[in-house]
């Protein structure tokens, strides 16, 4: 199995899906002749060519809206927004037409909008957000956010063949830092499915995206502490199963994420396990989040906002002490 | 790229082979006379209490989708705006599944899922409108897109106020519908008033000026004569189908009834009602055919009978169960549309050659 960074698995799924099905294309801002502000599409253009390769004007709502027309007529789109942040300008072709397309008059709308998300890199407030809590107040999309290579690839195919539109995250700070033997061909990590990153007993860090790995090495060495930590992957569907299972093992839970704090996949997380685990708890739900304010540009305001290795530390200490 | 303000292009151009058979101008009276009367249905059981939230119609707009949709062929594709019931019952929508759609009733098109004109048949090509405008249009470059990629040569037709134009999305549509020179034809109707906004407010412009600046063509037809209508759109669709991209027909015309049936239209001049009362687009055409010694008579007696029977059909459908409101978010297989009817016999006779 080849090694490849979390975006050179991206890229492969999609190239991968592009060779084997004529009507998967992809659209969006700079993906031809430049390859993506990321690279993610680099040489599609020319195995390609410019009509599955689409360089389209600077119009999110077009991007998205084709993308719904093309869909419905047979075709498999996948848009790329240049950076997650832009979706709010391509926001209502999601959240009112593809989203509630197939509940209306059952029409399936199979597509994929990438979402280059994340902060960590001084990108400000507008190419830095984590918006996924906008689509799970949205019925009718599926969402996921890989941090894995291996899952990257995976989800992305399986994204890409699921037969409704699915908001896809890919989180920038992983891009090139992330890597993992992944393996050649077609592959898919289905949709809804959490996994154990690492099995534990005394605790369980639950998280997704870029916040797996902080988790990971937060609670490698927690004074002997053994730490569960799971990676949803899918954050519609939510593996509900997965959640309960790992309460009902540790008893102790803190719900990570890098997206701000009030109404997001934490709340909810927390949520069901208040209703569905009470009884099976040894100490409050701890939430470990980016408050709610935009994402600053200068580095020690941007460290100061996303959760660090040192708050997962410190939340892991306390509820393990509790 | 000539912006043609006063004839429809098919006459302007002069290379249209568009020809209506008086089999073809019975039917496009039918069709008026039908959307007619199922509104007018319609409207009575609102009135009556039977249709739940408002009620929307196209009352004076009739010729426009009508004589739009007429141009069609089977494979083309639709979406189809509040105002424009005429295409969905030339597609082959039936009047009962209309009104049982007004009264959200299992029967309707969505099967109470949504409201109204908030409606399309994928069996019969159409992808239904969301309230947001001019959302739509976008869906439609989209529909397009795909005919241009597997080069086939098919239509994607969407109709639009005028108010509409106001919107950004409506100039991403436009402007991408240029740029990839999408098969693409736009019905913009320009009925005077954008809820209550006139003209003056909406725009700074002739409104059919616009579509030069997008590099396609902009035709400006009287929208309350259907032959004419029916020309500009089949010009515009064979030039579509030509490869030579899109078309912006604005279709002259007046909305005689509220925005909705609850808009008194205080701020509608009565004089203008007065005008617009005389260019009624099914009297006009009623009167052109009786000139022609075609029997209306016998056209309005069929259109009343199926109302009734539809009418009836519809009252029989049961409300749908509360049990099934949280099904059908996510689908579980791919999509798949079916082809509209497209009764114009130009269609007949491709078929007959094929």
């Amino acid at each position: 199995m080849p090694e490849l960074t979390y975006l050179q698995a991206i890229s492969d799924g999609l190239r991968e899906e592009m060779r084997a099905d004529e009507t998967v294309f992809c659209l969006g801002e700079d993906i031809g002749a430049f390859g993506g502000a990321f690279k993610v599409t680099d040489g599609f253009i020319e195995e390609f060519g410019a009509d599955r390769v689409w360089d389209t004007p600077l119009a999110e709502n077009a991007i998205i809206g084709a993308a719904v027309g093309a869909a419905v007529e047979g075709l498999r789109p996948v848009c790329e927004m240049q950076f997650a942040d832009f979706i709010s300008c391509g926001f209502d072709q999601l959240v009112n037409v593809a989203a509630k397309m197939h509940y209306r008059q059952g029409l399936a709308v199979p597509m994929v909008v990438r979402l280059p998300s994340g902060g960590g890199f001084s990108g400000g407030p507008f190419h830095s957000q984590n918006p996924e809590a906008w689509f799970l107040q949205s019925p009718g999309l599926k969402v996921v956010a890989p941090s894995t290579a291996q899952d990257a690839k995976g989800l992305l195919s399986a994204a890409i063949r699921d037969p409704n539109p699915v908001v896809y995250l890919e989180h920038k700070h992983l891009y090139r830092r992330v890597k993992g033997d992944v393996p050649e061909g077609r592959y898919e990590v289905p949709l809804g499915k959490a996994r154990v990153a690492r099995e534990g007993t005394d605790l369980s860090v639950i998280a997704y995206g870029a916040m797996v790995g902080v988790a990971l090495e937060a609670t490698e060495d927690l004074e002997g502490a053994s730490v569960e930590v799971i990676d949803l992957r899918s954050l519609v569907p939510l593996d509900r199963d997965a959640i309960l299972a790992s309460v009902r093992k540790t008893s102790k839970v803190v719900v990570l994420h890098e997206a701000t704090r009030s109404c997001g996949v934490g709340a909810e997380v927390c949520a069901l396990i208040a209703e569905e685990a009470f009884e099976d708890l040894d100490g409050p739900v701890v939430r470990v989040t980016a408050p709610d304010t935009p994402i600053p540009f200068s580095p020690p305001l941007e460290r100061a906002v996303l959760p660090q290795l040192d708050d997962v530390k410190e939340a892991c200490r306390e509820l393990l002490a509790y | 790229m000539a912006t043609t303000t006063a004839k429809p292009a098919a006459i302007a151009d002069g290379v249209t082979k568009a020809v209506l058979t008086h089999d073809d101008r019975r039917a496009l009276l039918r069709y008026m006379l039908l959307m007619r009367a199922t509104e007018e249905r319609a409207l009575t059981l609102y009135r009556q209490g039977k249709v739940p939230g408002s009620y929307y119609d196209g009352r004076g707009q009739e010729a426009i989708s009508v004589g739009s949709a007429f141009a069609l062929g089977p494979r083309d594709r639709t979406c189809i705006l509040h105002r424009d019931l005429g295409a969905h019952l030339i597609r082959g929508v039936r009047p009962g599944r209309v009104l049982a759609q007004m009264m959200g009733r299992a029967g309707g098109v969505t099967g109470g899922r949504d409201g109204n004109m908030h409606f399309g048949d994928k069996e019969l090509g159409a992808v239904g409108m969301v309230s947001m405008l001019p959302d739509m249009a976008l869906v439609t470059c989209g529909l397009a897109l795909a005919f241009q990629m597997r080069k086939e040569p098919r239509v994607a037709m969407t109709w639009f106020g005028e108010g509409s134009t106001a919107n950004g999305q409506w100039h991403e549509a436009m402007n991408v519908a240029g740029v990839k020179k999408l098969p693409a034809v736009f019905i913009l109707e320009n009925n005077q008033f954008a809820y209550s906004t006139p003209n003056e407010r909406e725009f700074a412009v002739d409104v059919v000026e616009r579509a030069r600046g997008y590099g396609f063509p902009g035709v400006k037809v009287d929208g309350n004569d259907v032959e004419a209508v029916f020309y500009a759109a089949a010009e515009a669709c064979e030039r579509a189908r030509r490869g030579e991209g899109s078309t912006l027909i604005e279709a002259e015309t007046m909305r005689m009834h509220g925005h909705g049936a609850h808009d008194d239209m205080r701020y509608v001049p009565k004089e203008l009602f007065e005008v617009w009362e005389k260019r009624d687009p099914v009297d006009r055409y009623e009167k052109k055919l009786s000139d022609d010694s075609i029997d209306i008579e016998a056209i309005r007696a069929s259109v009343k009978e199926e109302i009734e029977k539809e009418t009836e059909w519809a009252l029989e459908q049961p409300m749908p169960d509360p049990a099934t409101a949280r099904e059908g978010v996510f689908a579980t297989s791919d999509p798949v549309m079916g082809d509209g009817n497209a009764p114009w016999s130009h269609w007949k006779q491709e078929a007959g050659n094929a």
